[in-house]
């Protein structure tokens, strides 16, 4: 009983020990904090985020608390409304990257030979370009809106967790516990599912977690160069591109990026926390710091 | 034919290609040259999925009202023909160095690229170059400090620099140094009204030193120097996490502890022991960082008006200029390509295991 114990608290404290670190605390209050303000935007936000109705390019001060833009509009209500674009889908990019490029490399990995030649030599296609580049003349090609902006960011996304997840399949297949099962007759697919799959998901989450930083950055940078969301969306990134213009009213562009700035950083330090959590070596080092 | 009576000059390339070093080598360099047709490919079909059609962007209102006109422009640009003849028609023009024309500039696509190409790289070389002294430097701190104050302080920063947006970052640099505090030159790559140098690289610092040319030297320093280091903040920050955990790794072997038993000097351990191992992974990873600072060069010189490719790629992709793009795409591909080549082949060369796996 007492083993139990000892053995149940140190697998229940390896994780809460991590997420007790100021970076983890900070990520997470932000990005709930976020996650709120984009639920609640239409309580939380003083204005309509398209309504023309408050003086042009007015500093922030009452009634206005980050300033207004070129065409009269709230800039604190564009901000909260513009969460609603941005956030949910940035978070949609990232599960479609997971589910594509995790798929197309734990195929890879576990069936090898010309599914892994063909899906990894298209994934190195995509790795040779940037990403920015790639993600640009995807989207020009494809036409100048949000949806394809998000498709283009899903084109240069996927191939990371393809060669993360075939990386770990390759480890985990050749393991007796795959061999047994193939040995009773089981499956490929089922085996996939239930024996290898759930030995990947921890360092694809961890990769997955820090990416959403990066596929806000990017969608976002694809807005700022007119390639994706299109006026009037309160999209942050749209939004920076509008204070290009207005350079002189500093509030315009600023306060958007402040937003993208302080979702992103939340990410990321909560990917950092996560991997932390999840990688045994640190995991130890961070335990044994505590005690 | 035997072996024996095989002439020696196969014998000869036979017993070179058995080095694992040359095996290694030639397998990179088919590897890249595969990527490199299928950077092409990749252009080519993106550039064929613009909904918007070329013959208009190119023929004006007149023209296109005669269907005689309209055919014999499709006809001269290829565009009657089945796709995978227009790619060959495309590669066949690629080996002669042609891009096409861009239908913005009217001019060819490789002119106007041979214009910017310069610019970027100027801009690039110098952030990575930034990146790598800061990065590494600010790695090595953090590692050997690890658990105190400047190491959360840097870990913070780090994070901040990987999460700042550029674009954003330009903007506010641009506003504060150049609009408020007037410390930095504005746009552009030298003040204006000041005649470039004599080309001979196309890199305006190192021709401004190649002539003699010191008032132009520190003008170009001066005005690459906002846009680089807002460029390379990004780098900083990926390099500085990298670089702390690789000599994290490399402090905890037994030999860098057997190296402090046998009571050598810090410096000795830290610079012999620690960084040599910990510095070669280091490399790939500023290849990597490359890329990142060949993206950011498109959101960061629409802004400070760099006139380089990311512009040049900016300009093309919002007026859905076709043979621009694919230009774009097509050398910042290769040139990538080179750089990451050349990182593999001097990781193969510095690292043993890395030619035998």
């Amino acid at each position: 009983m007492k083993r139990a114990g000892l053995f149940a608290r140190t697998r229940v404290s390896r994780l809460p020990q991590a997420w007790r670190r100021p970076l983890a605390i900070v990520g997470t209050v932000v990005a709930l904090a976020w996650i709120v303000v984009a639920l609640a935007a239409p309580v939380l936000a003083p204005h309509d985020p398209l309504a023309q109705e408050l003086p042009r390019l007015a500093p922030p001060g009452p009634g206005h608390w980050l300033g207004t833009d070129q065409l009269g509009r709230d800039i604190l209500s564009r901000i909260m409304y513009g969460a609603r674009v941005s956030i949910p889908l940035t978070l949609l990019l990232v599960v479609l990257s997971v589910l594509i490029g995790g798929l197309l490399g734990a195929c890879a990995g576990y069936f090898g030979r010309w599914v892994d030649e063909t899906i990894m030599r298209l994934a190195d296609l995509v790795f040779a370009f940037p990403t920015v580049i790639l993600a640009m003349v995807v989207a020009a090609a494809l036409g100048a809106s949000l949806g394809n902006a998000v498709l283009a960011v899903l084109v240069v996304a996927w191939p990371a967790y393809a060669r993360v997840t075939r990386g770990l399949v390759l480890g985990v297949r050749e393991r007796e516990f795959v061999l047994s099962g193939r040995l009773l007759g089981f499956s490929a697919w089922r085996s996939l599912r239930v024996d290898v799959l759930p030995n990947v998901t921890g360092p694809v989450l961890v990769l997955a977690t820090l990416d959403i930083g990066t596929a806000l950055l990017l969608l976002s940078g694809l807005s700022f160069l007119g390639l994706g969301a299109k006026p009037p969306s309160p999209e942050w990134g749209a939004m920076v591109a509008a204070g290009v213009d207005v350079f002189d009213s500093w509030w315009v562009a600023t306060f958007p990026g402040l937003a993208i700035l302080t979702v992103v950083l939340a990410f990321n330090f909560l990917g950092d926390t996560l991997r932390d959590a999840l990688d045994p070596r640190t995991a130890r080092a961070i335990k044994e710091r505590a005690l | 034919m035997s072996p024996t009576s095989a002439p020696s000059s196969r014998r000869t390339r036979n017993r070179a290609l058995r080095s694992p070093l040359a095996r290694f080598l030639v397998r990179r360099i088919v590897t890249a040259l595969l990527l490199a047709v299928g950077i092409t490919l990749v252009t080519f079909v993106l550039t064929n999925l613009v909904p918007g059609d070329p013959v208009s962007a190119n023929l004006g209102q007149r023209a296109l009202g005669d269907p005689a006109i309209v055919a014999q422009w499709r006809a001269d640009h290829g565009l009657d023909r089945p796709l995978p003849q227009q790619y060959l028609m495309h590669l066949e023009g690629l080996l002669h160095g042609d891009l096409g024309t861009s239908q913005q500039s009217h001019r060819p696509v490789l002119d106007d690229l041979a214009e910017s190409v310069p610019a970027t790289l100027e801009l690039a070389g110098a952030a990575i170059l930034v990146s790598l002294i800061l990065g590494v430097g600010f790695g090595v701190i953090a590692a050997l400090r690890r658990d105190r104050l400047s190491d959360h302080v840097l870990r913070v920063l780090s994070l901040i620099g990987i999460s700042v947006p550029t674009f954003w970052l330009a903007l506010v640099a641009f506003y504060v140094f150049f609009f408020r505090l007037q410390v930095t030159p504005g746009s552009g790559r030298i003040d204006p009204g000041m005649t470039p140098p004599p080309q001979v690289t196309g890199l305006y610092t190192v021709d401004a030193l190649l002539s003699g040319r010191w008032d132009v030297f520190s003008s170009a320093v001066g005005h690459l120097a906002a846009p680089a280091l807002v460029l390379a903040l990004y780098t900083i920050g990926l390099l500085t996490r990298f670089t702390r955990s690789a000599v994290l790794e490399v402090l905890g072997q037994d030999y860098v502890r057997a190296a402090r038993a046998k009571g050598l000097p810090g410096r000795v351990v830290l610079f012999r022991y620690v960084l040599r191992p910990a510095l070669v992974p280091v490399i790939t990873v500023a290849g990597l960082a490359f890329g990142s600072l060949l993206s950011g060069t498109v959101l960061v010189e629409a802004v400070f008006a760099w006139p380089g490719v990311g512009q040049y790629a900016y300009k093309s992709a919002t007026t859905l200029d076709l043979p621009a793009i694919m230009g774009v795409g097509l050398v910042v591909g290769v040139v990538y390509l080179v750089i990451n080549l050349v990182v593999d082949v001097l990781y193969g060369v510095i690292d043993p295991r890395v030619r035998v796996s």
